[in-house]
């Protein structure tokens, strides 16, 4: 509206912000106080609903015994602890399956969006025809599909084993666990100090290299490492003890469990967000132009080097905007726990709704959780999409 | 993919053996093809027998658990209950009549001929029409609550009257979104964020437990509506950053050229910027628009009872216990075959869009 300004009145001396004209500043003015009336009638006719219900508002109600009995919970926690304490057990839900779910929606959809690529017909049909039924079904139907498969395996006397250690029953997923003892502790201390060590090398290898034109690559040295550390570490002081399951009657003892609804949400979100970042990442690497490819095998590198050195620095900024909103909505889809009754936040905070009444209270305290998630996350991801973004002088 | 300029096509012979050279030239590729063979060998015969060979096509329960494969028979049981769910039995024609509307003008509008402002008016008129038609207590047609309302047909209602009242809703959003004044487009930027940063299903929590706190005492919304309130505040919010995408393709020349003209505000978006802006986002619009019919499901959690959900519910029927995968599969096909098919139309008409040498 800028350039009417020969039409428009005469500005006011002191200039209003982004506005310029008076229609600008009154129709500001005119949304203002819709916003303030609408707000102000809603927030009465709250306060008299909830009156009404014998309820008062405010967040008082965080402090009272919950009584809300939870089957996972990655802290201590019993049916006796405060509102506060059961919707903090849910949130670390919510971030486990979140956390595990990103990784593993990851790594399985690169390796689908590259087998999409691939020079293979079968295999990129087969890729093809996975990624259209799942990206045109609704995951709310997948999750309880995968919930109604994994309650439909054996019990836990006939559970599978595939791998030693490994035990899938109706009572999801038993894995050796690691106890928290010195042993574990000291380990943990080598890969960290193992890690340190691979990034000081990668430094100096990049210095070298930036210095006299050679490169060495330093993943060799890196894993021996990374593996080398630990081993030490568990010779010295001994190796960290690990609790295998066992079957001792009608249950496993020992170990790591994932429970059924834990398990089938994962499985459920990876399948579903994979598919999503299959086709990010085959556009990404697609939008890369031929002749990079081209001019990669003129320079005589190899086809694993040309993806890596070549195609995947520019792809991945095509990639990483898109690929923020798939974490971001695997993280936002993790809600939808409360279908298969794996105790999330939000199914936690529905339980204490309907319990305490307190809709108000605890709806803004998981929306303004999950605001904070998904601005964090955002966070990050632009971060790192600013370093591989193209950075023109 | 490059069109040769001979148009004869290869033969089924020609287009079999480049299949197979594709296949089989190098260890690698062998090695690939015959491991997916080898799943496919492993997957698809047991599916085929259970799905076809074994299944039971009519019968009772007890037939299907004898024979041991897919009960298909539940779901041809199951089949009418969950297009028109609890409503009455002798008033059937009703959602009938509707879904026929629906379908005609669905249809219609994949025409790209038909794009006038008929068809817009054809949509609005069946609007009133098919909620007239479905609610009843006029016309001498008996009053039918919301409640018993159902199945397939729900979920048609919801996704189509949340893209109706969502469009244009989005439209100013997105329009508030890119306004010079900074009020407006704080507002709409919140709005956008706020609904599109939480999870959709605490949108519809919020709608089913808190919109009746927020009402003046006494006033009661039907059920369904709050979830259409819900579904349009999503829908809204989602289709806006769409229409804000093309909002942003629309180079600055147009704009310049509309403000040269001396058009006021709403004129220049009316005539020049929104029918461009919207005629090269359709696609995205209906890739979005597939995602969000997708998420009619999560109307589950607040127990309104649309298509997956009815056949949730006849799984507890105890005469035919123990046929999830029967029921789900059935869901899952009717699911694909729409958006698949909404899918394929979006990428025809990228396709017709790209101008030719681009």
């Amino acid at each position: 509206m800028s350039s009417t300004a020969a039409l428009a009145p005469p500005r006011p001396l002191i200039p209003l912000p982004g506005g310029h004209s008076m229609r600008g500043v009154l129709w500001q003015a005119g949304l203002a106080i819709a916003v303030i009336l609408i707000g102000w009638s809603l927030y009465n006719n709250m306060l008299a609903n909830m009156a009404a219900r014998g309820l008062q508002f405010g967040f008082g109600f965080l402090n009272r015994s919950a009584g809300i009995p939870i089957g996972e919970h990655l802290i201590p926690y019993t049916p006796a602890d405060t509102y506060q304490r059961a919707l903090t057990v849910g949130l670390l839900n919510t971030l486990r399956v979140a956390v595990i779910g990103v990784v593993l929606a990851t790594v399985l959809g690169i390796l689908l969006g590259l087998a999409r690529l691939s020079s293979n017909p079968l295999l990129r049909g087969l890729t093809g025809g996975y990624i259209e039924v799942i990206r045109n079904t609704p995951l709310v139907l997948q999750l309880v599909f995968w919930h109604a498969i994994v309650l439909q395996l054996p019990s836990v006397r006939q559970a599978l084993n595939p791998l030693p250690g490994l035990y899938l029953s109706q009572r999801g997923l038993k894995t050796p666990a690691l106890m928290a003892d010195t042993a574990l502790f000291w380990a943990a201390v080598a890969v960290g100090v193992a890690l340190l060590a691979w990034w000081l090398l990668l430094r100096r290898e990049r210095a070298r290299q930036e210095a006299t034109g050679e490169r060495r690559a330093t993943w060799a040295p890196g894993l021996a490492l990374l593996f080398g550390l630990p081993i030490l570490a568990g010779y010295v002081i001994g190796a960290p003890s690990v609790e295998w399951p066992v079957l001792a009657g009608f249950n496993f003892r020992g170990g790591l469990t994932l429970s059924p609804e834990f398990f089938a949400l994962l499985l459920g979100l990876v399948i579903y967000t994979a598919a999503f970042i299959a086709e990010i990442v085959r556009a990404g690497i697609q939008s890369v132009q031929r002749g990079q490819w081209e001019a990669a095998r003129a320079l005589g590198l190899a086809p694993g080097r040309i993806m890596r050195l070549v195609i995947l620095p520019q792809a991945l900024r095509v990639i990483i905007p898109p690929l923020t909103s798939q974490y971001l909505n695997l993280t936002k889809n993790s809600s939808l726990a409360v279908v298969i009754g794996y105790p999330d936040l939000v199914s936690v905070a529905n339980t204490s709704i309907n319990q305490t009444g307190q809709a108000v209270e605890v709806i803004a305290i998981f929306m303004a959780v999950y605001l904070i998630i998904s601005l964090v996350t955002s966070l990050l991801m632009n971060l790192y999409n600013r370093a591989v973004a193209l950075k023109e002088r | 993919m490059s069109t040769t300029t001979a148009p004869a096509l290869p033969t089924l012979a020609e287009r079999a053996r480049d299949f197979a050279k594709a296949c089989f030239t190098g260890p690698l590729n062998i090695a690939i093809s015959l491991a997916c063979i080898a799943l496919l060998a492993w997957v698809i015969p047991p599916m085929f027998r259970w799905a076809v060979l074994d299944a039971t096509w009519s019968g009772t329960a007890a037939e299907c658990r004898a024979a041991g494969g897919a009960c298909w028979a539940f779901v041809r049981e199951k089949f009418w209950f969950s297009i028109f769910g609890l409503y009455p039995f002798e008033e059937r024609w009703r959602p009938a009549t509707m879904m026929v509307i629906l379908v005609t003008l669905v249809i219609a509008s994949t025409i790209r001929r038909f794009w006038t402002r008929w068809l817009l008016l054809a949509w609005a008129v069946a609007a009133v029409a098919m909620w007239t038609l479905m609610r009843g207590g006029v016309f001498g047609l008996p009053f039918v609550e919301t409640r018993q309302w159902g199945g397939l047909a729900i979920t048609g209602i919801i996704a189509v009257y949340g893209l109706a009242l969502g469009y244009p809703l989005a439209i100013l959003l997105a329009l508030g979104r890119r306004s010079e004044l900074p009020l407006v487009r704080w507002f709409c930027t919140a709005i956008i964020e706020c609904v599109r940063g939480v999870p959709l299903i605490s949108l519809l929590f919020m709608a089913a437990i808190m919109l009746p706190l927020f009402m003046p005492q006494g006033v009661t919304v039907d059920r369904l509506v709050r979830v259409l309130f819900a579904y349009t505040l999503f829908t809204a919010a989602y289709m806006a950053e769409v229409v804000r995408g093309g909002l942003q393709a629309m180079p600055r020349g147009q704009y310049e050229a509309a403000d040269a003209l001396g058009l006021s505000y709403w004129k220049k978006m009316r005539l020049i910027i929104l029918p461009q802006a919207l005629t090269i986002t359709i696609p995205a619009q209906v890739n979005t628009f597939i995602g969000l019919f997708k998420d009619t499901t999560l109307v589950v959690v607040i127990g309104v009872f649309d298509f997956f959900t009815t056949l949730r519910a006849s799984l507890g029927d105890p005469n035919w216990l123990g046929f999830p995968t029967e029921a789900y599969v059935y869901a899952a096909a009717v699911y694909f075959v729409l958006c698949f098919a909404m899918s394929k139309y979006s990428q025809r008409l990228e396709r017709d869009f790209t101008p030719a040498g681009r």
